[in-house]
């Protein structure tokens, strides 16, 4: 029960002291949501600044936000955190050095596949088949067929 | 008592597994049937043992026994009693039980279904179950007993983590492990399959019944997980490619490719090796999810404790995958395929589009989760792989997919005309195109939700299209309406089947589409009284901050927001965001409120307050599109109960 | 299909993979190295919960030690919370400052916290996170051991212990200045 007051109590001054501050540049909230989401909350798992209900999220777009207002660029906003986190807080590691494996090796295997598909469609159309027939049946012209052949065929 | 009983059901459990794996091998390799008949009596006793372990932990949950640890640490007297029962499978160690007794139940299907029908390969798919059963009866012995006694016995525990105390939280493991452990059953028949020599199509129309079932319950599990985050974690998404979302979305990617390409080795006795290296995947990677969730060597949002249980279960993966492929490169020579093909442009180059896209998914999806992994090894530096890298890469992909599954139940086996196409395709694209234009001109200016949109409506053109045709050569044939339309749905059941479930994910992707396009969220503090407006898509939503209240419930705290939401039209609902405190979570968990509608979500998540009740800051979010995921999962439903109906014709 | 070798392509591919994994075992994903050690530390400037101004410009020259705690944070927080005060008061002659920042906690429960262990040295609230950003901070309690040139030296992660604390601090004042 004390515990439950005392919280409440932590959270009523919260309220007050975290109130936003007035901005000195008139901030995009959309740039500020962008550059939130491609930072890592980092106390809960997966979650980007963006979306993270937490209160050190909260923290983390309201500097955001006040960096942009005092004029830093997007990237210089993201490299300072860069410079405090390490890389580990980009949601998606820079595309460079090492850490370009992650964003190519997914193409590159795609187009290996796409060569090993026509590979085996050629090898499959070896040998142009003689009895199959040029045009499908489809399933109405199958099922008429099949009503005729059993002799309960329509007038 | 209670530990001292479960514990010993467990090891008897693990010994009689183990023996009834051995004992079906003897039996089918000397030819005794005395032999196979233990195994099967060691399948009804693990079952029976597993059964009792269930019961005894339930008997204990509802007991409030905490002399059993796991009792003590996941409820306490304050867990209301459908929790209780639900805690069984809250943790690890439960989960691990309930995992076991869900393969020990498919395991007696097999026996009582195959025993007569199937007895060259039953006595190897028996051994293969049992074996698989055994592997996590020893985990239950060693590195994850859930009857581990507590002394002395605390007067009450600790309690349920409150994320999971949640509808979404009781069905999705359920559903999740019904998937997971449904796809060990075609992995056995495969097994089955090369160690006897009859590598032929055979293992794969028995097995038709089980992945499309065991398919299903994961498409389930993963929408009901992506049920739970949207309405109980308060970010009001519903996936974060965190990686244990990617563990069960791996098997399923793996799954549905596997579901396609036997497709064509039915048909046209083609792509036999591969199908069974896709069986193969997939159970590791069911296996492979496990071992993500409980071997915490990936940071998750979903990780269990840890301990030796990740070794445990590497060590059983590796056994799996090295010895099934080696069993698979040691058979390739009986797997020869079949059938020819005339050109490119054909239904099985589509189907092995669609494997090869889906593959692909999965390896993207594998490789970026661990890949953080990677680089620490290569580079020492630890580098985040999350929904910026997997959007970018899998996007591209999942419209391709939306695109083939447009094509592929309408083009022509082995060759498809110029004629062929333009019958089939012509109305649907032009109907695509003009879609994306209307849109357009509606204002939507995201070119990947054009695309999509575009070919959702392309794709369910084709659907419409094959469906009416066929429709109207029944009713020309002398049918009435019912027998045109409802008679050919369950006389063609798979064909139809499969054209609904592909309807379902047609609207799952309409709502991921959709709730990836627009969202409108704003943070705000209100005093008591004042209100705050937001534009939905088409209507003004109003919030008004009318209050908080304090109330106890049996196990927490509960501080609530009164809200009024007030829609362009003057509907009005109350809405009720909370926090919740839990004596034992460091900090409060937020309580969600939400108006769910078609087209438009609103959700409100309380953040910060006056004590007083003055004042409340609140987060407010208008998502689009969010419930058509969870009425997509209605239709796949729908679609795969349809698919898997015993055919008419054929005697089963 | 294939023939000879090229058939256990697939199973030896598996390999490389599986060892991948198991060197997941060595690894905590908690625990991420800071990128601060070695370079200067970010400057501050604080009110103390004594309503006394605390700045980082005014400690050059000593060993400091800077602990970011909070209230809610149990049991970590109050675990090491003895060991600080006890190594304040065994290194407060010997040229080292130890302060505690307060994070993401309101007034009250910080002002009993202290009260309750009776700390000595300054303890300063920091509303905005904007200290604990500085520092990289990704939890709490995290304690950083800054050296007398102004350079961040060490990062403990979790509740401190006498003998880690003691131990760093050594090798820093062993440091000429």
């Amino acid at each position: 029960m004390i515990r439950f007051y005392s919280a409440l109590a932590v959270l009523a001054v919260s309220a007050v002291l975290s109130a936003p501050a007035p901005a000195a540049v008139p901030v995009d909230e959309r740039v500020v949501h962008e550059l939130a989401a491609q930072l890592r909350c980092v106390v809960c798992q997966t979650l980007s600044v963006a979306d993270s209900p937490s209160e050190t999220a909260n923290q983390m777009r309201q500097i955001i936000r006040e960096r942009l207002a005092a004029g830093e660029t997007p990237e210089q906003v993201r490299q300072y955190f860069v410079q405090r986190y390490g890389e580990w807080i980009l949601l998606a590691p820079p595309k460079e050095g090492f850490n370009l494996l992650v964003w190519v090796v997914p193409f590159v295997g795609l187009g290996a596949g796409l060569v090993l598909v026509v590979i085996v469609l050629r090898r499959w159309s070896r040998n142009p088949a003689a009895a199959a027939p040029s045009t499908p049946v489809d399933p109405a012209m199958r099922e008429r067929i099949r009503r005729e052949m059993s002799g309960g065929g329509h007038p | 008592m209670i530990p001292e009983l479960g514990y010993a059901a467990t090891v008897v459990g693990f010994v009689l597994a183990l023996y009834g794996a051995i004992a079906a091998v003897i039996g089918v390799r000397t030819g005794q049937a005395n032999w196979l008949r233990t195994g099967e009596r060691a399948a009804i006793g693990v079952w029976l043992l597993i059964t009792a372990c269930i019961a005894l932990m339930l008997y204990a949950f509802l007991t409030f026994d905490f002399s059993v640890r796991y009792v003590a640490v996941n409820t306490n007297r304050g867990t209301p009693f459908y929790y209780r029962i639900t805690a069984l499978w809250g943790a690890l160690e439960g989960s691990i039980v309930l995992w076991a007794w869900m393969l020990s139940v498919y395991t007696l299907i097999v026996v009582v279904r195959y025993r007569r029908r199937q007895p060259e390969l039953y006595p190897w798919v028996l051994s293969v179950m049992l074996g698989i059963l055994a592997f996590f009866l020893l985990v239950m012995s060693i590195p994850a007993p859930p009857f581990e006694r507590l002394s002395p016995i605390p007067p009450d525990g600790r309690g349920l983590n409150p994320l999971l105390e949640d509808s979404g939280m009781i069905t999705h493991p359920v559903a999740l492990y019904l998937g997971f452990t449904g796809f060990s059953v075609p992995f056995a028949f495969a097994m089955a399959a090369l160690l006897v020599g009859r590598t032929g199509d055979e293992w794969i129309t028995i097995t038709r019944r089980w992945t499309i079932v065991a398919w299903y319950f994961l498409s389930l599990g993963l929408l009901i997980g992506g049920w739970w985050s949207y309405h109980v974690l308060g970010w009001g998404g519903y996936w974060a490619w965190d990686p244990v979302e990617n563990a069960a979305f791996m098997p399923w990617l793996t799954g549905t490719a596997f579901l396609h390409s036997v497709m064509i080795q039915e048909r046209r006795r083609m792509l036999k090796l591969w199908n069974l290296t896709l069986i193969i995947l997939t159970f590791g990677l069911t296996l492979f999810g496990t071992f993500l969730t409980r071997s915490g060597i990936i940071g998750s949002v979903h990780s269990f404790t840890q301990g030796s249980i990740g070794v445990f279960f590497l060590a059983f993966l590796a056994l799996a995958l090295l010895g099934a492929f080696s069993l698979l490169a040691w058979r390739t020579d009986g797997l020869r395929a079949q059938g020819e093909l005339d050109s490119a442009v054909s239904r099985e180059s589509v189907f092995l589009l669609n494997n090869l896209f889906l593959i692909a998914a999965t390896f993207t999806v594998f490789f970026g989760t661990v890949f953080p992994l990677l680089s620490e090894a290569v580079r020492g530096v630890k580098v985040s792989v999350g929904a910026p890298f997997f959007n970018l890469v899998n996007i591209p992909i999942f419209l391709a997919l939306l695109f083939l599954m447009g094509v592929g139940p309408l083009i022509a086996w082995r060759r498809a005309s110029a004629e062929n196409l333009k019958r089939n395709f012509l109305k649907p694209v032009l109907a695509g195109i003009v879609a994306a234009a209307v849109l357009r001109l509606f204002g939507v200016g995201n070119v990947l939700v054009l695309t999509a949109m575009a070919l959702v409506v392309f794709v369910a053109g084709t659907i419409a299209l094959d469906y009416g045709r066929a429709v109207r050569a029944r009713r020309r044939s002398g049918d009435g309406w019912g027998a045109a339309t409802w008679g050919l749905l369950l006389r063609q059941n798979r064909r139809y089947g499969g054209f609904i479930v592909h309807l379902g994910i047609l609207v799952v992707a309409l709502g991921v589409a959709g709730s990836q396009a627009w969202q409108i969220q704003t943070e705000v503090t209100l005093d008591k009284g004042q209100s705050v407006e937001v534009d939905g898509y088409r209507t003004r939503y109003r919030v008004r901050f009318d209050g908080l209240s304090a109330s106890e419930e049996s196990n927490h705290g509960k501080v609530t927001g009164t809200f009024t939401l007030t829609d362009g039209r003057g509907k009005e609902e109350v809405l009720s965001p909370g926090r919740k405190f839990y004596p034992q979570e460091q900090t409060p968990i937020a309580a969600v409120d939400y108006r769910l509608g078609i087209f438009e979500d609103v959700y409100l998540v309380l953040g910060d307050f006056a004590r007083d009740g003055s004042q409340a800051t609140i987060k407010l979010q208008v998502n689009r599109m969010v419930s058509w995921l969870w009425i997509g999962g209605l239709v796949l439903t729908l679609g795969a109960a349809l698919a898997i109906l015993p055919d008419h014709r054929k005697p089963a | 299909m294939k023939g000879g070798w090229l058939r256990w392509i697939i199973p030896a591919a598996v390999v490389p993979v599986l060892v991948l994994l198991a060197y997941g075992f060595w690894t905590n994903p908690r625990e991420i190295p800071s990128p601060l050690l070695g370079r200067p530390a970010a400057p501050f400037v604080l009110t103390t919960f004594d309503k006394a101004p605390l700045t980082l410009q005014d400690l050059r020259g000593k060993v400091v030690l800077i602990n970011f705690w909070a209230s809610w944070c149990i049991p970590a927080c109050y675990d090491e919370a003895p060991a600080l005060e006890r190594t304040w008061l065994a290194y407060k002659d010997k040229g080292v400052m130890v302060i505690g920042v307060n994070v993401q906690d309101t007034e009250e429960p910080a002002r009993k916290f202290l009260a309750r262990f009776q700390h000595s040295f300054p303890n300063a609230p920091d509303p905005r996170g904007y200290v604990a950003v500085e520092y990289g901070v990704y939890g709490v309690p995290e304690t950083f051991f800054i050296d007398r040139r102004g350079r961040v030296r060490f990062k403990h992660v979790g509740a401190l212990t006498d003998e880690t604390a003691r131990k760093r601090l050594d090798s820093l004042l062993e440091e000429p200045s």
